[in-house]
């Protein structure tokens, strides 16, 4: 069945795009005077910009990943993860821009070992200048661009290729393509999050940051997948689609987030028991002046998934699974924006209309974009070979 | 009270999950079937209820993470304060951190034994109980459904031999219970 875009989804994202747009202004209006002003408004789009492009690179890594492990079950809701994935190309962009300007204004306080004189006065970045320098930075960043972009294309393409022609022979292509993906993913990751977050704080390093980020990137995903199902699922689509899938991205989500949870815990014990000086000001400046912030965070993304999702019936409930899901959602966005905008702004980071309105701005942007997607081609993949398997899916 | 059983023995799970479906249609209540490994879906088949091995797992998980939570407050702050690495343990939720992974170390511990040992106790088959299959080839290649005459009072011993007939079988065995 081919997929439709409602009016009404439609109002809600151009709604949220023009709400959020809003919002943008009146936070510029508010702060241009402020010398601030620069760096909060790059890092404020930094913060959606990332959150949003991480958003399609979990759901392209989920589905190599479902690729090189020759999955089963995901069959009936491949196209909502090749949607979603899609929102990559959107996302780069948006990204990318924010990086250029950033690197255009000397790094803006925002990288600040993009800065000349940082650099002349600073030894730490000088030691580090041999990676952290901005023509190494940008090929790195294209280079990451370049294989999310490959890779997505390669598989959105023999998706839809094997719609036409059947077989096993793409599957196959695809299995190997998933595991390269993987392979690349593993490195890229890691360096991507230091290279556009961990830098930000440049004195500062943690080696566990880059898997940190990815799992908070995972979880996010993961409770974009279920409600994107669930909300087709309301309109009548993807008629294969059961419990037990529901309750298989749930059981991701819940997944997700405890591994999340574990890599945030690891981080802050390791760091908070050895007490090393050099590494514990990222926690100091955190804890000092975002308390409740960065602990309600850290609750809202473990204690209500561990807590609600326990249940088998409770990963089977739509309703339980839309709020817990936008509960982790925001969560995952305050985690993002302490990440950056603490490392950015220090104690003067706060959350106003800038940061919230561009954060709806790219959600608007996020679910057309995803939308359009699904419409591109039939909601339920006519040849795969497992549609059979995930067809009669129970658990 | 003396009670009659019957062992229907099938050499295929498909074909056991087909008859078994043919017999509750007819309202037949079959108590057990013994497998060489979980046949996918026959519980509901056979109306067996969801487990509540969860809620015990979850039951077990608190009682360890309070065992952890007060023996470690006991022995690291109240009993004897120790100063680890520079962290001088005078509160228990100073140094929170450091006991976390014990704290989660030791719920998991008990929810996976406690769960264990529940189901073994359960299912009855703590080391050295007496096998309960009626047939050891269920361990192997067989399939076994049982049916209890007591549990089945609308049907006669007849009927259902009539039903078995019909719907066919490997093996029947019948056995008395005193």
């Amino acid at each position: 069945m081919e997929f439709q875009i409602t009016k009404k989804a439609k109002n809600v994202a151009f709604g949220l795009m023009g709400f959020g747009a809003l919002l943008t202004i009146i936070g510029v209006a508010l702060t241009a005077s402020d010398h601030h002003f620069l760096t909060r408004f790059l890092a404020s789009g930094l913060i959606s910009g990332f959150f949003f492009f991480a958003l399609g690179l979990g759901a392209l890594f989920f589905l190599s990943l479902k690729y090189a492990t020759e999955t089963g079950w995901y069959a009936a809701v491949k196209r909502v993860i090749e949607a979603v994935a899609g929102f990559l190309p959107v996302g780069m962009i948006v990204l990318g821009v924010v990086l250029l300007v950033i690197t255009l204004a000397d790094g803006a306080h925002i990288y600040s070992w993009m800065d000349p004189e940082v650099k002349a006065h600073d030894e730490v970045v000088r030691h580090k200048a041999a990676y952290l320098n901005p023509i190494f930075f940008w090929i790195r960043t294209l280079v990451y661009f370049t294989t999310y972009y490959l890779f997505y294309r390669g598989f959105r393409n023999r998706s839809l290729e094997e719609d036409k022609v059947g077989g096993t022979e793409i599957h196959f292509k695809n299995y190997r393509r998933g595991a390269h993906f993987l392979i690349f993913f593993a490195v890229f990751s890691s360096t991507s999050a230091w290279d556009w977050i961990m830098s930000i704080d440049v004195h500062w390093f943690s080696t566990l940051f880059g898997w940190y980020t990815f799992a908070g990137m995972w979880c996010s995903t993961m409770v974009v997948l279920v409600l994107t199902t669930l909300y087709l699922k309301t309109l009548g689509y993807l008629p294969n689609v059961n419990d037990s899938h529901i309750h298989d991205l749930g059981k991701w989500t819940f997944a997700t987030s405890f591994l999340w949870s574990y890599m945030w815990f690891s981080q802050f014990m390791l760091i908070w028991y050895a007490n090393i000086g050099e590494e514990v000001v990222y926690f100091q400046l955190r804890i000092a002046e975002f308390k409740y912030l960065y602990f309600g965070m850290f609750i809202i993304n473990f204690a209500f998934p561990m807590l609600i999702l326990m249940s088998r019936d409770a990963k089977r409930n739509a309703g339980i699974l839309v709020f817990v899901g936008l509960m982790i959602l925001t969560g995952h966005w305050l985690d993002v924006y302490i990440m950056i905008s603490a490392g950015a702004l220090g104690a003067n980071a706060t959350i106003g209309a800038l940061e919230i309105g561009m954060a709806l701005l790219m959600a608007g942007v996020f679910i057309f974009v995803v939308l359009r997607n699904l419409t591109k081609a039939p909601l339920t993949p006519v040849n795969h070979p497992f549609l059979d398997e995930s067809n009669h899916h129970e658990i | 009270m003396s009670d009659k059983v019957l062992y229907v023995m099938y050499d295929d799970d498909e074909v056991l999950k087909n008859s078994a479906k043919q017999l509750v249609a007819k309202g037949v209540k079959i108590s057990e079937v013994f497998s060489p490994f979980p046949i996918h879906g026959i519980d509901p088949i056979i109306g067996v209820k969801n487990t509540r091995l969860g809620i015990m797992a979850f039951l077990y998980g608190l009682t360890g993470l309070t065992l952890a939570t007060v023996g470690m407050r006991f022995f690291m702050i109240v009993d004897w304060p120790m100063n680890i690495g520079g962290k001088p343990n005078f509160s228990y939720l100073e140094n929170m951190l450091a006991f976390v992974p014990i704290t989660f170390e030791f719920t998991v511990m008990c929810a996976a034994h406690g769960m264990a040992i529940t189901y073994l106790l359960r299912n009855k088959t703590l080391p050295g109980m007496p096998a309960q299959n009626p047939d050891p080839r269920t361990t192997d290649d067989k399939f076994v459904m049982e049916i209890r005459l007591s549990e089945n009072h609308k049907v006669t011993e007849a009927e259902l031999d009539g039903m078995l007939q019909e719907i066919g079988y490997l093996e029947l065995d019948k056995k008395e219970i005193k």
